[in-house]
């Protein structure tokens, strides 16, 4: 098989565009099926798209809006529920460094 | 064994009105099913057992004061875990939301709170929806009723299963390229994928947002029906909802001089002789009833996987950013600091640890393909086939009223059998793939089984919006056949 | 060699709409953490969003007032990142179809009147807040701002000074006052700037290596940081060293930029089409309708000042800079039409009150009809300046009727030439040192013997017939006695 559509460091930076901390095992896996699942896309090359319009939205609906009004939020307490960590009020996470 | 739980609800409703069962009895003899099976078959991931019982006792004592009830109250009902339940758990079948409550109700479960239907617990699906055969589970493989050496099916495998079993009456399941369709094949029920925007996607966990839908899986074609008019409809908090009335005629059957199209590409190569001597045996018995057959072309069917296995995965790769760890769900405990960004770390180890592989696959593949450099190679290039896909149906519809099809070019699988090939995977999705890109409706209905007493079902496809026509078909054959009454248990 | 630097701006500006762009939680400053929130803004697994009719309106009103092209199909793409603060670690912004392109700002800098092209007007959604405390492992994460309406304004590199940026900064910043965009309240996070700039020998017409600075969150930070920033590309050109383009945070107490470790890790937004959100067809009727809503706006309304009520372009200036002052300003001069006098008292005693009171006129109990009919008492001599000064320093206080308080105070002017007398003969006869001093040429003395009467007067007579009738009786007695 021909691997030239993705080498390592495209799985690389797919990794870390995807937020994954892949093991070794994993890019090889993946390196390998995804190159597959890539050249089996080659197929859509054959067809001429040029004067096609793509279909983005599968309904014809446009331009759906509400009025501007305030309703109740949740409360600061349903709001964290769900929270791994929190703190005063706000979801904690580790340090973040900008 | 009562026969309760393999009713369906417009009889069961019957019988409780005539006072010959309660909502209790059928809520009881489901759970009963299910406490004997679930074990084995693992078709839910969490269960309201004990509230179901209440709910069911306070709809007896309603119905004995003499209150009005919606036509669907007190049935039970099991629901796809990605779709939001208002503090009561919504894993999606993924570690990265193990413990995740929601605070809200997904808008199709405020319907069926309404119609006063009972929810006996969340069924088990592929991780995020994505997968053909429920094995992409955090909670463990869904077994076939029919076979539990086999496959349900999927993603809506835990749905159909719990319905085929026995250990609910209707589900909620959810489609984005044949994930109710598909794996009611293969249980042998009924499944509905309706038009794109017909019902509400607010509360379905998205996975491919112009792709998904929710739909009924049903016992009979009667019930989706009936399940469809409760959950369908327009809703102000899904944009993409439609604006229009659902279907209110009754279903007749009156099919003569309907034209049913068949896609030459859907019977070709790579079908199961047995699944296509089912399928055609069903189109007999159609033609018997006075409809007319067509042969038509769909050309651009061979490019819908391709073409879906960018979209979705694109659509995915950013709808499952959201799942870092911060907010909600499952947080890696540690991780280890590589020198750069604490909250990095956390973020990418607990990604990696929370999503199983074939949703880490589809993030990648869709990270990749919208990539600086990619995005009109694959993105645009697979929107603008779409297209073309699209067209093909709006073509053929021209000249028919029907399309009928496989769901599946196989019976059931063997679990296993396919996981480690995700390419073979995607590809025995091409018969329901190419109805999410074009948004169009589809049913599944059960057509037959195999020799191996395997189910195959039959799909018909419908113009946008023509849920009432397709339903109806199947209504025919339904009232013709007896496919859609026999259990695995042999009733 | 001659630098010239070429800047570009981004501001990022908070609509003041009542609710947030796709869902209803409230827009409210300064409440506690994450209780402005609902699972929408949260991005909890499952919710969609749905487009706030009143801030695609307001992006429409500001693209007209930015003489911006409307896209007539406009849609919304989602932008791709992850950070903390970003619940569904995409932003739903507008990068292929944005609502308005091709627009530009004119402004005054010292005689001349610049225009800054804007290269495109978007509508996206503010992300949360994240909070860091010193010395600690962990940052805590707010998102009552995540998911407010914000409109992103590009301009073109077209700056060549801090003086034309603070100009263009100011401008813009009133013309989204005057058009009720943005209440642009610079502490509340209302308008928010990133600035690119390059440097290049002057006359030269090749870019250089661009450089974004991030974090700018004042006027003040901009221009500190745009530079810091050309002196410190300034100095790597002259010693031969390379410019990178590249992406910099400004540390405000610092005074100092420095490069991002990052957020600007592989920038790479994998922008496409929103799904969730059907596209927007923004028909003519709407524009119009919106059209017919826009004020006159800043430039126009100082031209309009100084041809109108021959004010000087300054007068102008200031008057305009505050949308509400320019609007009292008119309004007292409809009842009072006397222009020169309304504005040297508003740039005077009622901006002094304003500014130690910390109000604005809207705020105060000054209304244009109080100070109209207070400065017609002033102009018909009813009353003295002085006491018109305490007049309207009572109407700050209480927000009673001018009438009145001259009426409680006795402050009506006396101006009867009879009584002026007999204050004037009572202060020469109780000041005679005062009278012998000016008999003996000192200037000063005069003064002061006005001085007497007024404070004899308690302040009520005109000084004007003070005046001539002190110059009358002195020169009489002088005269009758040379």
């Amino acid at each position: 098989m021909k691997n030239n559509i993705l080498n390592e460091k495209d799985i690389e930076k797919v990794g870390k565009l995807s937020r994954l901390k892949l093991t070794r095992e994993e890019k090889e896996l993946y390196l390998k099926q995804l190159s597959g699942i890539l050249e089996f896309m080659e197929q859509l090359k054959e067809l001429d798209t040029d004067d096609v319009l793509p279909t983005f939205y599968p309904v014809t609906i446009k331009s759906v809006w509400r009025k501007d009004c305030v309703t109740d939020s949740l409360s600061q307490e349903e709001a964290l529920d769900n929270a791994p960590a929190k703190e005063r009020g706000y979801f904690k996470v580790p340090r973040i460094i900008e | 064994m009562s026969k309760l739980p393999f009713l369906p609800a417009h009889v069961l409703s019957g019988m409780v009105r005539k006072g010959e069962i309660s909502f209790s009895d059928i809520t009881s003899e489901v759970i009963a099913r299910l406490e004997a099976q679930d074990k084995s078959i693992n078709a839910y991931i969490s269960r309201r057992l004990e509230a179901a019982r209440e709910e069911a006792k306070a709809l007896d004592e309603s119905l004995a004061r003499g209150e009005d009830l919606p036509p669907l109250a007190g049935i039970p009902l099991a629901v796809k875990d990605n779709i939001c339940t208002q503090g009561f758990l919504t894993t999606c079948a993924s570690k990265i939301l193990y413990n995740f409550v929601p605070p809200y109700n997904a808008t199709v479960v405020e319907k069926i709170k309404k119609e006063k239907m009972i929810i006996i617990g969340k069924t088990n699906m592929d991780e995020f929806a994505m997968g053909s055969s429920t094995e992409n589970s955090y909670f463990g493989t869904t077994r076939n009723p029919w076979d539990y050496q086999r496959v349900p099916g999927g993603s809506s495998g835990g749905s159909t299963a719990a319905v085929a079993a026995g250990e609910s009456i209707v589900a909620l399941g959810s489609d984005t390229g044949g994930s109710i369709r598909q794996p009611a094949s293969f249980c042998s029920v009924t499944g509905l994928k309706p038009t794109y925007g017909r019902v509400s996607r607010y509360g379905l966990v998205a996975f491919a947002s112009s792709l998904d839908q929710i739909g009924p899986i049903a016992r009979d074609v009667k019930d989706a029906y009936l399940l469809l008019k409760v959950i369908g409809g327009y809703d102000r908090c899904d944009s993409t909802s439609l604006p229009l009335p659902l279907p209110e005629e009754q279903l007749n059957g009156k099919v003569r001089g309907k034209i049913l199209g068949l896609p030459k590409e859907y019977f070709s190569e790579g079908i199961d002789p047995k699944v296509k001597e089912i399928v055609e045996k069903a189109i007999k018995i159609w033609q018997e009833m006075g409809c007319i057959v067509k042969e038509i072309t769909l050309p651009h069917t061979k490019y819908s996987v391709a073409t879906y296995y960018i979209v979705a995965p694109c659509e995915a790769s950013s709808n499952l950013a959201r799942y870092d760890g911060v907010q909600y769900g499952f947080r890696n405990p540690e991780y280890t600091i590589t020198g750069q960004n604490p909250v990095i770390d956390m973020m990418e180890e607990t990604r990696d640890n929370g999503f199983g592989s074939e949703v880490k696959r589809r993030i990648m593949l869709g990270t990749f393909t919208l990539s600086h450099g990619y995005f009109e190679a694959y993105y645009l290039k697979a929107q603008k086939v779409r297209t073309l896909i699209k067209e093909d149906f709006e073509k053929a519809f021209q000249s028919c009223d029907f399309i009928v099809t496989p769901v599946s070019p196989t019976p059931p699988f063997k679990i296993g059998e396919k996981i480690s090939d995700p390419l073979k995977m995607y590809l025995s999705d091409i018969f329901t793939i190419p109805v999410n890109l074009a948004g169009l409706p589809a049913l599944s209905i059960p057509g037959g089984f195999t020799e191996q007493n395997l189910p195959v079902g039959v799909q018909i496809i419908g113009k946008p919006l023509d849920e009432y026509g397709i339903l109806n078909l199947g209504f025919a054959f339904q009232e013709a056949t007896d496919f859609h009454k026999r259990s695995p248990h042999g009733n | 060699m001659e630098i010239e630097s070429v800047i570009g701006l981004e501001i990022h500006t908070e609509l003041s709409t009542r609710s947030k762009m796709f869902c209803s939680c409230s827009t409210r400053f300064g409440s506690s953490p994450n209780t402005q929130v609902c699972p929408v803004c949260l991005g909890l697994p499952g919710v969609l969003p749905v487009v706030n009719e009143e801030a695609v309106k307001i992006g429409i009103k500001t693209c007209l007032a930015l003489n911006c092209e409307i896209n007539r199909y406009t849609r919304f793409d989602r932008k791709n990142y992850y950070y903390p603060d970003l619940p569904k670690n995409y932003q739903i912004s507008q990068q292929y179809i944005p609502i308005g392109v091709d627009g530009w700002v004119e402004f005054e800098v010292g005689e001349e009147v610049k225009r800054v092209r804007i290269h495109n007007v978007h509508l996206e959604e503010d992300a949360g807040k994240n909070v860091h405390e010193e010395g600690k492992n962990f940052s805590l994460v707010d998102l009552n701002r995540a998911g407010i309406p914000l409109l992103e304004i590009v301009t073109y590199p077209d700056m060549r000074s801090m003086e034309e940026v603070n100009s263009f900064m100011n401008e813009l910043r009133n013309i989204l006052i005057y058009i009720g965009a943005s209440n642009c309240k610079m502490e509340e996070g209302h308008l928010r700037f990133e600035a690119n700039v390059s440097i290049r020998e002057k006359g030269s017409e090749e870019l250089g290596p661009k450089v974004e600075m991030k974090n700018l969150n004042s006027f003040k930070s901009v221009l500190q940081a745009l530079e810091y920033e050309i002196e410190r590309q300034g100095a790597r050109l002259r010693r031969g060293k390379p410019i990178y383009q590249e992406t910099r945070l400004w540390n405000e107490e610092k005074g100092e930029s420095y490069p991002m470790r990052f957020k600007e890790e592989a920038q790479d937004y994998r922008y496409f089409p929103e799904p969730d959100i059907p596209p927007l067809e923004i028909s003519e009727t709407m524009i119009e309708d919106i059209r017919a809503t826009l004020p006159e706006l800043p430039l126009k309304k100082r031209e309009r000042f100084v041809k109108e009520y021959g004010l000087s372009k300054r007068e102008a200036g200031v008057l305009v800079e505050e949308k509400e002052i320019s609007c009292f300003f008119e309004e007292v001069v409809k009842a009072c039409p006397h222009p020169r006098v309304v504005v040297n008292w508003i740039m005077g005693p009622v901006m002094r009150e304003l500014n130690e009171r910390g109000l604005t006129i809207g705020e105060s109990k000054v209304t244009a009809a109080k100070l109209a009919r207070l400065l017609e008492m002033v102009k018909s001599n009813l009353i003295t300046q002085t006491n018109a000064k305490y007049c309207l320093h009572e109407i700050f206080d209480s927000g009673e009727e001018p009438e009145k308080i001259v009426q409680k105070r006795g402050w009506t002017q006396v101006t009867d030439a009879e009584e002026i007398e007999k204050i004037v003969r009572e202060a020469i006869l109780k000041n005679p040192r005062a009278v012998e001093d000016i008999k003996n040429g000192k200037k000063t003395a005069f003064g002061f013997l006005i001085g007497q009467v007024m404070k004899l007067s308690q302040g009520k007579a005109n000084p004007g017939k003070v005046r001539e009738i002190l110059e009358r009786e002195l020169g009489s007695s002088s005269k009758g006695e040379g």
